[in-house]
């Protein structure tokens, strides 16, 4: 670069200096931008240069520059969850104070109890019952009003807490249903006509009238004790309703005989202890309230 | 771009005598007096009047809904305007009267030219605020040139330090009022001076405080020549029959000094005085023809009457009016006025039109509504007698501030039985919306096996109002497994 001045030409029309390079006979003008145009681009340099010196700003190897106001976006995070969580606590107060009638006549802590119990229902429970809560084979539907246990707060509770054939909670839910052919307490005739019996009192007719007729008796010796007087189930037993349009695994003749034959049985944890008491209560809140609360 | 200018413009620079911005003449508009500035004076003071004062108007709407006039709850979502009641959902209502009021604009502009500009937008008005307060503290055009030019001494420090503080106390009332249009006024205004307003709206106060104080004090005519994107694209609505401020350059050349009694033939009624310049807000000379910077306040028609009184000429030598009427005027004929044309038919009818939309949107527009979102995971629910459920969540929208109850209906569903969760033991559900509120419900619908033909029944859920004597119906389907 030669150091000597560069004259540039002056443009008679507006006056400004004409740059030297010209692009196919095209010069370009160096007309000054506005003065509050180069000190806005001044200023916002210098806002630049705060800025990094004031918050996070440049990476290295290990780290990052923290800048001085101590700025930190997952600080921020933890602030706005711990002030959601105060928001919360008064709601979250009056709920463990409450029992399940009083938070039911309660529009907005309905509402507050349904919103976390559906939350935590998709966390804890959607992986076996489902994320709309409709059950699959050998997972019940919670939506529907049959119920094994029984389907009112103070029953869905104990259930939530204490689970179902939890192998750690002393007071869990327990029922055994024998292997009725696999152990050969019943023959392969007397199995089958046993499920012809037990189809019948849903209200299908059978396809063999006299097998459901000696499957009766069959039902009468071995299964009153836990399913009940023509099937109408045990609550306190676990023995689930048999004169329904609800099936547990299935309700053709192949999954009833599989059952009778060698039944499988679910197991569910008991979250007591996994879930704190308000939690519970608002799954409890949320499970009662999808249609099938008693 | 006159013939001295560029004699005088050397032909050659140093490459370091380029400057690095541009060095702009400053303006210092001087006084004028006329009608066409008290008219300016009389709109200033009415929209300052309505702008300081609208929040103040109070309104009944009950014990559950804020009783000022017009006011934007940002977190209650709501804007309440006068009788009307504008839900988010409703912001289309808003997105009207916007293009009611730009369509409105360029019907003006078409008509008129740059009226808006001129007189009625805030950053005229303002900056005249500002100008008038400029002038009682450092005087009128003259000294504040002096003012400018003279060295540093207490005086001209104290002179400054007066206009700055009373351009920021209008700035800060600026501000002051705008957020009362968010607030309750007479609750935010003790609250705003004992600290206990919010941080938003101290963060309000503040910036517009600053952001007056910047536009209408420093920054003036330049907002409306560069920043301002209306002063760009009028020019499409302008054509030859729109008013403008205008030099007529047919009488007024050749212009030149006159002395009194000297005749006037052979010359031109302009005396180049250049009062038209010294007025001019923009520090424009009209004199070089229509140009984007002028905001058509014409403050130079009435500078230039004034002088054309003194010496003893028809008013009009600068006036508002069209570029056809300048031409027809040069030539000696009649001027002639088209004010139905094209142009102006066409805006005028997209107004109106655009008007009735939204007259028509908030006449039919229900103080209740109602949607629906049928479940999805599962579809339907198989109950212990063979029964089919279907369930729901309605949201309905009760958009008054009286509580009301409602009635909920499946319509067109033979044999299903309705259930709202939490009403499970009446008949008929009944539910009570909260004044101004959405309440989400659960509602099921159960459907004997025996109705169930296999394919999706549509019905409509029917929410009733007896005491409004209101309806809404919202349509959806039951579903079912495939037989
Ligand atoms: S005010 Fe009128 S007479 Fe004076 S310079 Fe302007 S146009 Fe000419
Ligand atoms: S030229 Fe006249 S009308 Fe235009 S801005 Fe200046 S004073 Fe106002």
């Amino acid at each position: 670069m030669s150091s000597e001045k560069r004259k540039y030409e002056v443009d008679p029309v507006t006056g400004s200096a004409i740059h030297p390079y010209s692009w196919d006979g095209i010069g370009e003008l160096e007309t000054p931008p506005p003065r509050w145009w180069v000190l806005t681009y001044l200023v916002c340099f210098l806002f630049a240069v705060g800025w990094w010196v004031a918050y996070p700003a440049w990476p290295y190897i290990a780290g990052y520059t923290k800048g001085v106001l101590g700025f930190s976006t997952r600080a921020d995070v933890a602030e706005q969850i711990a002030a959601a969580k105060a928001a919360q606590a008064p709601y979250n107060n009056k709920l463990a104070q409450l029992d399940y009638a009083a938070i039911a006549a309660d529009p907005e802590l309905s509402t507050f109890a349904m919103a976390g119990g559906k939350a935590l229902f998709g966390e804890n429970c959607a992986q076996c019952h489902g994320s709309g809560a409709n059950g699959n084979v050998g997972y019940p539907n919670l939506l529907d009003d049959d119920w094994l246990w029984g389907g009112d707060y103070t029953t869905l509770e104990q259930t939530v807490m204490h689970g179902v054939r939890s192998t750690n909670d002393e007071a869990t839910r327990q029922s055994q249903m024998p292997a009725f052919g696999k152990d050969g307490i019943l023959t392969r005739e007397q199995v089958d006509d046993v499920v012809a019996y037990v189809l019948s009192l849903s209200g299908t007719a059978p396809a063999d009238p006299a097998a459901a007729e000696r499957g009766a008796q069959v039902f009468a010796d071995n299964c009153v004790a836990c399913h009940g007087d023509a099937g109408v189930g045990l609550r306190e037993m676990g023995g689930p309703k048999l004169n329904d349009a609800i099936w547990l695994y299935g309700g053709d003749p192949k999954a009833v005989a599989a059952q009778v034959f060698n039944p499988r049985h679910g197991v569910m944890p008991a979250w007591a202890g996994r879930l704190d008491p308000l939690a519970i209560k608002k799954l409890v809140f949320y499970v009662h309230s999808l249609g099938g609360g008693e | 771009m006159s013939m001295t200018m560029n004699n005088r413009t050397p032909t050659t620079i140093d490459e370091a005598d380029i400057p690095v911005w541009s060095h702009k003449p400053k303006t210092f508009p001087k006084k004028v007096k006329g009608p066409i500035r008290n008219l300016k004076w009389a709109v200033m003071a009415v929209l300052l009047a309505i702008y300081w004062g609208v929040p103040w108007f109070r309104f009944d709407r009950g014990p559950f809904a804020p009783d000022q006039a017009i006011l934007i709850d940002l977190p209650g979502r709501k804007a309440y305007f006068l009788w009307f009641e504008i839900w988010p959902q409703e912001v289309y209502i808003v997105t009207g009267l916007l293009i009611v009021a730009a369509i409105g604009l360029f019907f003006v502009t078409a008509m008129l030219g740059r009226v808006w500009c001129g007189y009625a937008c805030p950053q005229t008005v303002w900056t005249d605020l500002f100008m008038l307060v400029e002038r009682w503290i450092e005087g009128d055009r003259a000294q504040r040139m002096k003012l400018d030019r003279a060295p540093f001494s207490m005086k001209k420090l104290g002179k400054r330090t007066a206009k700055f503080a009373a351009w920021a106390f209008i700035g800060m009332m600026t501000g002051g009022a705008w957020i009362l249009y968010f607030n309750d006024a007479p609750t935010v205004v003790p609250e705003l001076f004992t600290g206990e307003a919010g941080t938003a709206v101290y963060a309000t106060v503040a910036f517009l405080t600053f952001s007056t104080f910047l536009m209408a004090g420093i920054a003036r005519e330049n907002v409306c020549t560069f920043m301002c994107p209306y002063a760009r694209f009028q020019s499409a609505m302008f054509d030859q029959d729109t008013m403008v401020v205008s030099y007529h350059p047919a009488r007024g050349e050749k212009r030149g000094k006159h002395k009194a009694g000297e005749s006037w033939d052979g010359r031109g009624h302009c005396i180049d005085c250049r009062q038209c310049v010294d007025v001019c807000p923009t520090g424009i000379d009209i004199r070089d023809g229509l140009q984007m910077s002028c905001i058509s306040c014409g403050l130079c028609v009435d500078a230039c009457n004034s002088i054309m009184d003194k010496v003893g000429l028809p008013h009009g030598l600068i006036s508002y009016d069209t570029e056809r009427n300048i031409e027809l005027k040069a030539c000696g004929q009649k001027p002639k006025w088209n004010l139905l044309r094209l142009r102006t038919i066409g805006y005028g009818v997209v107004f109106a039109l655009a008007g009735l939309g939204v007259l028509y949107a908030l006449m039919a527009r229900q103080p209740m509504d109602a949607s629906v979102l049928a479940d999805r995971n599962p579809l339907f629910v198989r109950l212990s007698n063979g029964d089919l459920r279907n369930g729901y969540t309605l949201k309905l929208l009760n958009k008054t501030p009286e509580l009301h109850a409602v009635e909920i209906a499946a319509v067109g569903l033979t044999g299903a039985e309705v259930t709202v969760l939490g009403h499970e033991t009446e008949a008929v559900p009944t539910v009570e919306l909260a004044p101004d509120a959405v309440a989400a419900i659960r509602v099921f619908v159960r459907l004997p096996e025996a109705d169930w033909k296999g394919s999706p029944l549509d019905f409509d859920f029917v929410v009733t109002d007896h005491g409004r004597n209101l309806t809404v119906s919202v349509p959806t389907r039951f579903e079912g497994p495939a037989k």
